[in-house]
């Protein structure tokens, strides 16, 4: 890596460009978001710049606090999920022969590339009333039922009641493990690639069990990209929009659905714009924690 | 002695045999990848293959037609609305690929102070959720006094695909031997040749991937398009939207279908590029 003053010009001619839009299409607008925040939203819906911390107040209102609490709860119980179901998958992949790596990986990573709304739109007929899995079920409900019959038992299975399965906060869960999935597995995947297996292959030498090492060698070792993946998944569940807009009934307003209200229909948008900042101080925050952490490593490196 | 004599009696593989780290090999990781896979593509299969059911009703199969495609074909609105998803895509492609590029190489090649702040928030528009991003651009937008259009859903495209193309460059350019820069400036190239005929060449196939995946993303947005669209600048994503807010039909399905071979085949050529220059580069 070169320092920057040596080569002035090229510097600037490389990083200037992306800057300057990233600036004025990314940073301003943000500031600006966070400017409106404080403001107040006028007898049309137009927005008053001034410094309350009101929308904020607002937002910490028991109704609105208990939407941002769903959203985290929603949003944790989505990431576990995800790690249940993508650890496993990100092990087998990572621990393939090297020939079935590409094409698993391939598997993998095709449907995250299929459109986002499309992919949450096809749940919506997996789930409905006469959806798929209820299809499946009535299936299933119409054999054992059957063989209730031929066995002398007529009555044991009852008439068959379509279950509820959409619109409402599971089927939110399930889009959003669906759709964030892919962003577990891949770090996963690639810190466990990395991994040295010696250590797995010592402990496992010693006489620790495969769930011993699993859980007091491999987990801790690979934690940073558990912890990663895992907060990006956080992040993109809680703060969805689309998932609970689609899938989502009553019960699973989410923070994102009030967002978009406020920018839409309500069109109250320094409230809107207190709630997006919402999301995005804990972010912040992390990043901030995360920089410094790197900071301090390199530094200790160049101590030691 | 005969090689037969030094080899070990041939026992029946036991359970214990299978390597300890060989976790492809045991079956409830069998079953767990298979299920997984199930889950991933249940769906979307059910939904392709639903969009060629002889049937007004998404349940059970009729039999094969090819006439929603016809019916999506002849949507005017729909047809509209992908030509401008297709202006979008490009345009921002173009764009956002040459930013994102020298942004990649500027970042793969310089230090610079309060550099990891710089990279965080450059790399920001990954990681934070989309509405943030949407309602940011509508606010900024309204403020300037910019009418919604296609121009304002290219400007938010470029912004939020530029770090994606950045991040893809800089991986590339990581494989980069230094030494032959300096071997062309030793050998009287100036620095602009260097450039154009050392460094560019070997950036090539980071760009074709990194541009196939910012198009493949301006094509598929839906969050930030929805805040930056408006009346008449309708893009493929929205229009599919809107028809399954009015009703779920076959012919959405059929719409979905033509975004998902599009997409999915620009990825397989982008895997394609990447694999077999990767290739190149080993032998």
């Amino acid at each position: 890596m070169e320092d920057w003053r040596k080569n002035k010009g090229a510097f600037a001619t490389f990083l200037g460009p992306a800057s300057f839009w990233l600036l004025v299409f990314f940073v301003i607008p943000l500031i600006l978001v966070w400017v409106y925040s404080f403001g107040e939203r006028g007898p049309q819906g137009q927005t008053y710049l001034a410094l309350n911390f009101e929308n904020y107040l607002r937002a910490i209102e028991p109704i609105h606090l208990g939407i941002f609490w769903k959203s985290v709860w929603i949003g944790a119980i989505s990431t576990a999920v995800c790690l249940v179901v993508g650890f496993p998958v990100a092990m087998g992949i990572a621990f393939a022969p090297s020939r079935w790596k590409n094409p698993l990986l391939l598997i993998v990573v095709l449907p995250f590339f299929t459109n986002l709304l499309i992919r949450t739109y096809a749940w919506i007929a997996v789930l409905r009333t006469r959806g798929f899995l209820n299809f499946g079920i009535e299936w299933t409900h119409e054999k054992l039922d059957g063989l209730a019959t031929l066995a002398g038992f007529p009555e044991a299975m009852g008439d068959f009641v379509p279950l509820e399965l959409l619109y409402n906060q599971y089927a939110v869960i399930i889009g959003l493990v669906y759709v964030h999935l892919p962003f577990l597995i891949l770090p996963l995947y690639a810190t466990l690639e990395k991994l040295d297996r010696s250590y797995m292959e010592a402990s496992l030498d010693l006489g620790a069990g495969q769930w011993r090492t699993f859980f007091s060698v491999l987990v801790p070792l690979v934690m940073p990209g558990i912890v990663s993946g895992a907060l990006l998944v956080f992040i993109l569940s809680m703060g969805n929009f689309l998932v609970p807009d689609l899938l989502g009934g009553t019960d699973s307003l989410m923070i994102g659905n009030l967002i978009a209200r406020e920018y839409g229909a309500a069109r109250d948008w320094p409230f809107g714009s207190a709630l997006s900042f919402m999301i995005m101080y804990p972010v912040f925050i992390f990043f901030v924690i995360n920089a410094m952490a790197a900071r301090y490593r390199t530094h200790k490196r160049a101590a030691a | 002695m005969t090689e037969a004599t030094i080899r070990p009696p041939r026992r029946r593989r036991s359970r214990s045999e299978i390597n300890p780290l060989d976790y492809l090999k045991r079956p409830w990781m069998q079953l767990t990848l298979f299920l997984s896979f199930l889950f991933l593509y249940f769906p979307i299969v059910t939904l392709v293959a639903f969009s060629f059911n002889d049937s007004k009703r998404n349940i059970t199969w009729k039999g094969f037609t090819w006439k929603y495609y016809e019916k999506a074909l002849n949507n005017d609105s729909l047809h509209d609305a992908f030509v401008n998803s297709m202006i979008v895509a490009g345009t921002s492609t173009v764009v956002s690929t040459a930013l994102g590029a020298m942004l990649g190489l500027a970042l793969h090649r310089y230090r610079f102070p309060w550099k990891g702040t710089y990279e965080g928030v450059a790399h920001l528009p990954i990681v934070i959720p989309e509405i943030c991003m949407g309602v940011a651009m509508l606010v900024f937008f309204n403020a300037i006094g910019m009418k919604l259009s296609l121009t304002t859903i290219t400007v938010s495209h470029i912004a939020f695909t530029i770090p994606f193309v950045a991040v893809v460059i800089r991986a590339r350019m990581t494989g980069f031997d230094v030494s032959l820069e300096e071997a062309s400036r030793d050998l009287g190239a100036s620095e602009w040749q260097t450039f154009w005929h050392v460094t560019f060449p070997y950036m090539i196939p980071g760009l074709v991937a990194g541009a196939l995946m910012a198009f493949v993303l301006s094509l598929d947005d839906f969050v930030i398009t929805f805040f930056t669209a408006g009346v008449g600048s309708t893009t493929f994503p929205i229009k599919i939207y809107s028809m399954l807010r009015f009703s779920v039909t076959p012919e959405v399905n059929a719409a979905s279908t033509v975004l998902i071979v599009i997409t999915l085949s620009l990825t397989l050529v982008a895997m394609i590029v990447q694999s077999r220059w990767a290739k190149g580069r080993q032998q």
